[in-house]
């Protein structure tokens, strides 16, 4: 022990070891990060592939844009690279980088241009960068380019630098996810040269745009830019070094940021200028927005920014909540203290003041109530909205019937009030136009009844306020009635169509819930995973609106639809893709996602605990399927879904399992029993065999017939004993389905004793078949092995004097059989036990395997009947079967000869 | 004819077996031509025209039963198939390609010279005179031409159905004829499947010539496959 100041922290050396075991474990992402096009970036990454590619690493070239360089292409000469993948789009060959041919090929190192290119529509991934992600994922180490005005939270920067905007970024988690960056690096006189001198690819028609890009003091301000983010990086390291070795440093606090995200467009520059902060700080941050009762209002366009908004922040690396209550401080502020929030970022208030004064300031109680939470303010660009979440309720169709119903009603009003003018107090006629108002209001919400506050008060002063029949106004006090009925109006409008969101939001709510409760009661019923497929599609198709399939995972990892809510639901390829992607990666793919954006389906993968069993796809032509307050109702349908399915297949699982174990004891009995009493019979045959052969001369002719013997004897029952083994081993494998015939008893009865005519010799045979007795719909087959099997075990227990007998009677649609001996009998208690396999009596020192009843017991299951065992009064034991009808037994056409016809003879 | 050994056709690609047959029919005074493949087996039908074929199913070139469908196509030489294969379905279509008799392995010497006896003979019937209005097997005698049946000197009367069933067993005793094979001789090829039509007449014609119909001696069933007049 050392100096105890100097210990390291012991969750750092933890964190630094799990660090460092995953990067071990996983593969290895190198950006060669460049400040401007032209500095040399992707001429620095194959110089170094070659470096590789000499040391006997596999580097396979991906994907590399040469631009027509010579140089650069000189480079690509001795490096494999992988063809591209032709995309035809709009009549334009595209030939991009082809993602499944790298993952097939699985190269050490994988070359990959350009990483914030957008892939051609039809590519399993929007962005070059995801297919990075998934190479990674896939364990190939990638090396790839990066210019820094492509950084996502550096973009707005970089514009406001450039006045060049930037539409293809790459998240900030990609960089952080980088093994190794490195710089490539030019001074920027260098690069102007060069630009002049025709070395840096430049597309004909941005040559202006360009030339303004590569002005002297940009391109300073990106390399700075560049060579600060490359620090930070390296800080980063340094600080992970120091940790490791137990230097001492200033430990920082534990910052912990939340920013506030909404749908205002200024939102992508806080949720930026957020992200910066955080990384200054090493901070964890979280973006949240505050799902309002009255959401339901915000326009189309609006929720479309958000959803914007709330993937950029995912991107920027921001953990993203949603926040459901009517105040938008209040819920922000309970989850920043519930969550150690240490800071709380928002967007500088640009609106006017008014509004503060009549709907409060949500700065002012943010900052008021923050306590010890520091709250910072980020200014927002143009545009004049807060960047908490104000749904922005303009513009959600106008209910013209409201409209007209205000109109309506405050023309009745005023044509009945005008004659009654001179009987009715200017009190009441106030009073029925705002009930007018509020009927209005109830019905139809906020517009109509703004509406019909103001035809309320113009009516009322046109009709009612002396002057009569002008919008004068002689009393100065019925300006302030006018203007009371218009904010009366005007207040119970707006907590009238409050009421009316909320009421909608609980409307919403509880049929959720109820769409989850049936869910999991049908889920509870369904007991094998086909149906709990079936069931999840149905009800994901009436609760999302369109189609819906459940794809299942089999043993081999393939996805099969294994329910569907229309029968013959079929996916296309690409749509399948979706599905295993989704499935591969544990999140969602399709319309509505990066992920193949361009399919019809929307697949959500289908997780129970660590394990994906497959994916649901929705077809449903809205895309708020993936938008978070949706989100949570799916997540909990979906794991509901998955919890089913998982119990499903756990079952059959296990009934698997049990009916291996079965088939493994069953076997290791037979092996053992099979191998002694096949090896006793074979031991006699060549004992007797080698006996005969190599007898010499010695052996008399007596003593030869005797071996003679014993060798077809033995044989015999070697015969038998095989042929009950495979018989058993049928049975066993499941799945024996009689082929039923209509059989008379007799014949079958009549070959069982003619196959034992030799061995049953003299013995007396008594039969008692009815003739009336009715044909049977039984395996003719195997119904002769039952009597085979019941006769041999007579022959085998019962003395040689003991009859056979054998007989049968119909009663109430069963027919029951009985075979019976006068034999010594069943062991006391072993009337059971005689079904068993392998069971063999006491008595009985060779014979058959112990198997002959226990097959009669699998026949007679698998016809639905049952075979009984007991001792008889008098001695001797009896086997009844007993076989219930199965149909009525068929009739014969007369023409085919059961009319009574002519006989032969005389 | 006769004092030429008769020369039988041994398809078997079982070194062991093929020795027991070669041995066991050479003492009995047969000569014997050995084929171990599909291809063999037909070369040496035509080349050496045997009297009799025994046929084993599992070749290593193709199925015996493909064997007995094309002998059948220009011959009429009795083929036993001797196979190891014993299901019921086996035996039928192996009878129904054109076999003429089906023994499963393992079976004794004797089993197999009565079988061969049998199908030697009905190949001679069939060969010389078919006009034959007499049939005898056993205590069995039926006179054609005057339709009638008679058990040890006695007459049975039979019904017309019962009649023709009992001829073509009698014409054929000694050899399994499958379910199929008499429902389309005796009822004609719509009821070839209908076997519980044959059980319920087998029965009734068991009853009329069988002692004991329930431990038959001469309408021998072949459980899943079909029946057989004994010959003895």
């Amino acid at each position: 022990m050392a100096d105890p100041e100097n210990r390291p922290d012991p969750a750092a050396v933890l964190a630094r070891v799990q660090a460092e075991e995953r990067r071990r474990g996983r593969a290895r992402l190198k950006i060669f990060l460049g400040y401007a096009p032209g500095v040399g970036k992707t001429f620095t990454m194959l110089e170094s592939a070659r470096r590789l590619k000499a040391q006997g690493i596999d580097v396979v070239v991906g994907c590399v844009e040469t631009h027509g360089r010579p140089e650069t292409a000189q480079l690509l000469d001795g490096l494999e690279v992988l063809p591209r993948r032709e995309i035809d789009h709009r009549g334009t060959a595209l030939a991009e980088f082809d993602l499944e041919r790298a993952l097939a090929r699985r190269p050490g190192v994988l070359l990959l241009d350009e990483l914030a290119h957008t892939n051609a529509p039809g590519c399993l991934h929007e962005k070059r960068w995801q297919d990075a992600m998934e190479l990674l994922e896939a364990g190939i180490e990638v090396h790839t380019t990066l210019n820094v005005q492509h950084v996502e939270s550096l973009n707005d920067v970089v514009s406001q630098i450039t006045f060049v905007r930037v539409r293809e970024t790459v998240p900030d988690s990609v960089l952080e996810r980088a093994d190794e960056l490195e710089l490539v690096d030019l001074p920027p006189d260098e690069l102007i040269g060069r630009l002049h001198a025709g070395k840096v690819y430049v597309p004909e028609q941005a040559r202006q745009a360009v030339e303004h890009f590569f002005r002297r003091g940009n391109l300073l301000a990106l390399r700075e830019l560049t060579l600060r983010r490359a620090a930070e990086r390296l800080d980063v390291d340094v600080r992970a070094y120091r940790q490791e070795h137990g230097i001492r440093t200033s430990w920082p606090t534990a910052e912990r940021i939340l920013v506030c995200v909404g749908a205002s467009p200024s939102s992508p520059r806080i949720l930026r200028g957020a992200r910066r902060m955080a990384a200054g700080l090493r901070a964890s941050w979280v973006a949240a927005y505050v799902d309002a009762p009255d959401a339901h209002r915000a326009t189309k366009v609006d929720r479309e920014r958000l959803r914007s908004h709330l993937r950029l922040a995912e991107s920027l690396g921001a953990e993203v909540v949603r926040l459901v209550g009517a105040h938008v401080s209040e819920e922000i502020l309970r989850y920043a203290r519930e969550h150690d929030i240490t800071r709380i970022v928002i967007g500088k208030p640009t609106h006017a003041r008014w509004r503060d004064l009549i709907k409060g300031s949500l700065v002012n109680r943010l900052i008021r109530e923050s306590g010890e939470i520091e709250v910072n303010f980020i200014g927002g660009d143009e545009a004049p909205v807060s960047a908490a979440p104000k749904p922005e309720p303009r513009k959600r169709g106008i209910s013209w019937n409201g409209v007209g119903l205000a109109g309506l009603l405050v023309t009745l009003a005023t044509g009945l009030g005008v004659p009654l003018r001179p009987y009715l107090a200017q009190a009441d006629l106030v009073a029925i136009f705002l009930l007018i108002i509020m009927l209005v209001a109830f019905r139809h919400g906020r517009t109509p009844s703004l509406v019909a506050a103001g035809l309320s008060v113009a009516a009322f002063d046109f009709f009612f306020v002396p002057p009569f029949y002008t919008f004068n106004v002689e009393d100065g006090r019925h300006l302030l009635t006018f203007s009371m009925m218009f904010g009366v109006g005007l207040a119970i409008s707006s907590l009238t169509s409050r009421l009316r969101g909320q009421e909608r939001g609980a409307r919403i709510r509880e049929s959720r819930t109820s769409a989850l409760y049936s869910l999991s009661r049908e889920l509870a019923a369904a007991q094998d995973e086909g149906r709990a497929a079936e069931v999840t599609a149905r009800h994901a198709a009436e609760v999302f609106g369109g189609e819906a399939v459940v794809l299942l995972a089999d043993g081999e990892g393939a996805l099969d639809v294994r329910g569907a809510s229309r029968p013959g639901l079929a996916l296309s390829d690409e749509e399948l893709a979706a599905a295993r992607w989704a499935c591969g990666h544990g999140r969602p793919a399709g319309r509505g996602t990066d992920t193949l954006p361009g399919a019809r389906v929307t697949c959500v993968p289908l997780q129970a605990g660590a394990a994906t069993l497959g994916a649901l796809g929705v077809i449903t032509p809205s895309l708020e399927l993936l938008d978070l307050e949706h989100r949570e109702f799916l997540d909990a349908f979906v794991r509901q879904a998955a919890l089913a399915l998982e119990r499903a297949r756990f079952v059959r699982d296990a009934e698997a399992a049990a009916l291996r174990i079965r088939t493994e004891e069953m076997r290791s009995a037979l092996l053992s029993t099979v191998s002694h009493d096949l090896r006793t019979p074979l031991g006699a045959i060549t004992g007797a065999g080698t006996a005969l052969r190599d007898d010499g001369g010695r052996l008399g002719p007596e003593q030869r017939a005797e071996l003679l013997d014993t060798v077809c004897i033995e044989a015999e029952r070697m015969e038998r004993l095989v042929g009950n083994t495979l018989d058993m081993m049928r049975l066993e494998a499941g799945g024996l389905v009689p082929r039923r015939e209509w059989v008379p008893l007799e014949e079958t009865v009549g070959s069982a004793l003619s196959r034992l005519e030799t061995r049953l010799g003299s013995r007396a045979v008594a039969i008692d078949l009815p003739e009336a007795l009715p044909l049977l719909s039984v395996d003719p087959v195997l119904f002769e092995q039952v009597f085979v099997n019941l006769f041999e075990n007579v022959l085998r227990h019962a003395g040689p004097d003991s009859p056979l007998e054998i007989a049968a009677r119909e009663q109430g649609g069963t027919v029951e059989i009985e075979v019976a001996d006068r034999g010594p009998g069943l062991p006391a208690g072993a009337e059971q036990l005689v079904f068993d396999k392998f069971y063999r009596g006491p008595r009985v020192r060779a014979g058959g395997v112990g198997l002959g009843l226990s097959i009669c017991k699998g026949i007679l299951q698998a016809h639905g009947g049952t075979i009984t065992a007991e001792n008889r009064p008098g001695g001797g034991a009896r086997f009844r079967i007993a076989l219930p009808a199965q149909a009525a037994p068929p009739t014969l056409e007369p023409q085919a000869g059961v009319a009574p016809d002519q006989e032969t003879g005389p | 004819m006769s004092e030429v050994a008769t020369l039988v056709l041994v398809v078997e690609d079982e070194a062991q077996m093929l020795r027991f047959l070669r041995n066991a029919l050479s003492a009995q005074g047969y000569r014997v031509v050995e084929a171990e493949t599909a291809r063999e087996a037909l070369v040496a039908a035509t080349t050496y025209n045997p009297e009799l074929v025994l046929l084993d199913l599992g070749l290593p070139d193709g199925d015996g039963i493909e064997v007995a469908r094309q002998l059948r196509g220009w011959s009429r030489v009795p083929v036993i198939v001797i196979s190891a294969r014993g299901r019921e379905d086996d035996k039928v279509a192996a009878l129904d390609a054109g076999a003429d008799d089906y023994l499963t392995k393992p079976f004794g010497v004797q089993e197999l010279l009565a079988r061969m006896r049998v199908a030697l003979r009905h190949a001679a019937l069939a060969g010389t005179d078919s006009t034959s209005t007499v049939l005898t097997s056993g205590p069995l005698r039926i006179d054609q031409a005057r339709r009638e049946v008679s058990l040890e000197g006695r007459e049975v009367h039979l019904t017309p159905i019962e009649y023709r069933l009992l001829v073509l067993l009698a014409k054929n005793a000694g050899k399994v004829l499958t379910h199929r094979q008499i429902l389309k001789e005796v009822w004609g090829p719509p009821y070839a499947s209908q076997t519980h039509y044959l059980r319920v007449f087998m029965a009734q014609l068991r009853r009329k010539v069988e002692p004991d119909p329930a431990r038959p001696r001469l309408l021998v069933t072949e459980p899943g496959v079909g029946y057989r007049l004994k010959d003895s």
